[in-house]
């Protein structure tokens, strides 16, 4: 059923749909109205689950791991700084192979402190195997949950997935939604069965110790998961576009691309201004097209080479910075997936801490890119340097 | 010692888990010296030094991590530490 809905909330009812057992999270901008819808669902009996309140998001993400290892369909959501202090849960998460969903409404790292929107936070986290899912809209931020569990439970999986969408942009923004109804979810999702489960009459630890003969095999074991996440995407993404009219098996989404000449690639919420924009550039004669990323862990380095193969130059849009690095997380990464290829791979660091980026902005970079120009910030502000 | 995934365990995998293999020097006990004054497996942190039937001592290697305690304090310097190679 189609409703007008703030995007945080259309999360908050795709949770409550999935039939979390157990829910803990720490309230924080931009992400505190997923949560506190949550405890209201609980609270009027909308919501069969524990809701754990807790001290800070280190408690949050530990009470999800204990839950989940408990055999619960676990749920948490964060942001930030939020994010940073569940870090060592995060790794630990993902090792016990614990299929927690979190969902992430993408903000900046302080210092300095900001509330604003870019996804340095998430990005930051990408190396501690949980899956990662980038939304455009709101609609996506919604369904991806119900993906995100289908696949993190898969048994050939056995990851935490991030559902992560731009803060504020997505999670503050009504727009119209298509929310499922319970049967159909119910179709979709069935309940969380887990082989193994903590049970005193049937003691297991998880998470133990590894010795130097062990590690190195545990985090193979996690990395081929990882690309057994690809081929569970595939699938139930396409189950979920038999049931529901929209297909997400495929880990990224390309746009104008079939004979375009300047690429694009760029995940989130920035994916509609940048298809506005590749719009009035086609008009203007300008072959431009876009390589949205929607699933980032896995990374989709096969496919971004495929989809790139005869385009005459990438341009990468960045919302998040490696320091020290010659830019962004997502130019590293498809530079990586173009190895071997002469085509030339420019990244743009851009929109950092909620500045907003226009279309003006993209038409920049492409022209930016087609003089062979790039790895720089976008819109600097010289006169306050 | 199969992996598991995620780690999960069944109690008792001290059992399982030889942290031998920890060791860097390996003590080799020599019987001609030795004169059975028992302070190796007094002073072994591991409690893995066991006497024979015939009241002489030699460590458990599945389980010694080569700390040399044994080989310092032993009277007739009867315990060599060999570098091992694995």
């Amino acid at each position: 059923m189609m409703e007008i809905t703030e995007g945080s909330h259309a999360v908050a009812e795709a949770v409550r749909l999935c039939r979390p057992q157990v829910v803990s999270a720490y309230p924080i901008t931009p992400q505190t109205h997923i949560v506190e819808a949550l405890a209201d669902f609980v609270a009027n009996g909308k919501l069969d689950a524990e809701y754990i309140t807790v001290e800070n998001e280190l408690s949050a993400l530990s009470a999800c791991v204990g839950a989940s290892a408990a055999g619960s369909r676990t749920y948490s959501a964060t942001t930030s700084q939020g994010l940073m202090l569940m870090a060592e849960v995060v790794f630990n998460a993902a090792g016990m192979r614990m299929p927690i969903v979190m969902s992430i409404a993408n903000r900046a790292m302080g210092a300095p402190l900001s509330i604003w929107n870019d996804m340095q936070d998430s990005i930051a986290l990408r190396d501690a195997g949980w899956l990662h899912f980038y939304a455009e809209d709101n609609q996506e931020a919604t369904d991806l949950h119900f993906l995100a569990y289908k696949v993190a439970e898969d048994p050939s999986v056995q990851l935490p997935a991030l559902v992560c969408f731009d803060g504020f942009i997505l999670s503050h923004t009504y727009e119209p939604v298509d929310v499922l109804s319970q049967e159909q979810v119910d179709t979709y999702l069935p309940k969380y069965a887990p082989a193994e489960r903590l049970d005193a009459n049937d003691p297991i630890s998880f998470g133990m110790y590894a010795t130097p003969e062990y590690y190195l095999e545990f985090r193979y074991e996690m990395n081929e998961a990882q690309k057994k996440a690809k081929a569970a995407i595939a699938k139930y993404g396409k189950e979920f576009g038999t049931l529901f009219g929209r297909d997400y098996s495929s880990l990224i989404e390309t746009y104008r691309l079939d004979d375009a000449e300047t690429a694009i690639i760029a995940m989130g919420s920035v994916c509609g201004t940048v298809k506005d924009a590749i719009d009035e550039m086609r008009e203007a004669g300008k072959k431009v097209g876009l390589l949205r990323i929607r699933v980032f862990r896995p990374f989709p380095i096969e496919e971004i080479a495929t989809a790139l193969a005869t385009v005459k130059r990438i341009a990468i849009l960045d919302k998040n910075v490696s320091l020290g690095s010659r830019g962004g997380a997502t130019a590293i990464e498809v530079r990586d997936a173009m190895y071997g290829s002469t085509i030339p791979v420019k990244g743009y660091i851009l929109g950092l801490g909620g500045r907003d980026i226009r279309k003006k902005d993209i038409k920049e970079i492409v022209a930016l890119c087609e003089k062979g120009e790039g790895d720089q910030f976008i819109g600097l502000r010289k006169e306050v340097l | 010692m199969a992996l598991a995934v995620g780690c999960r365990f069944r109690p008792g995998k001290s059992r399982d888990n030889k942290t031998g293999s920890w060791r860097v020097f390996k003590p080799i006990f020599d019987h001609e010296k030795c004169s059975k004054c028992s302070m190796c497996q007094t002073l072994c942190p591991e409690g893995c030094i066991l006497e024979d039937a015939d009241g002489f001592f030699d460590p458990d290697y599945a389980y010694c991590k080569g700390c040399g305690i044994c080989a310092a304090e032993c009277p007739k310097e009867a315990i060599a530490m060999k570098q091992e190679e694995k």
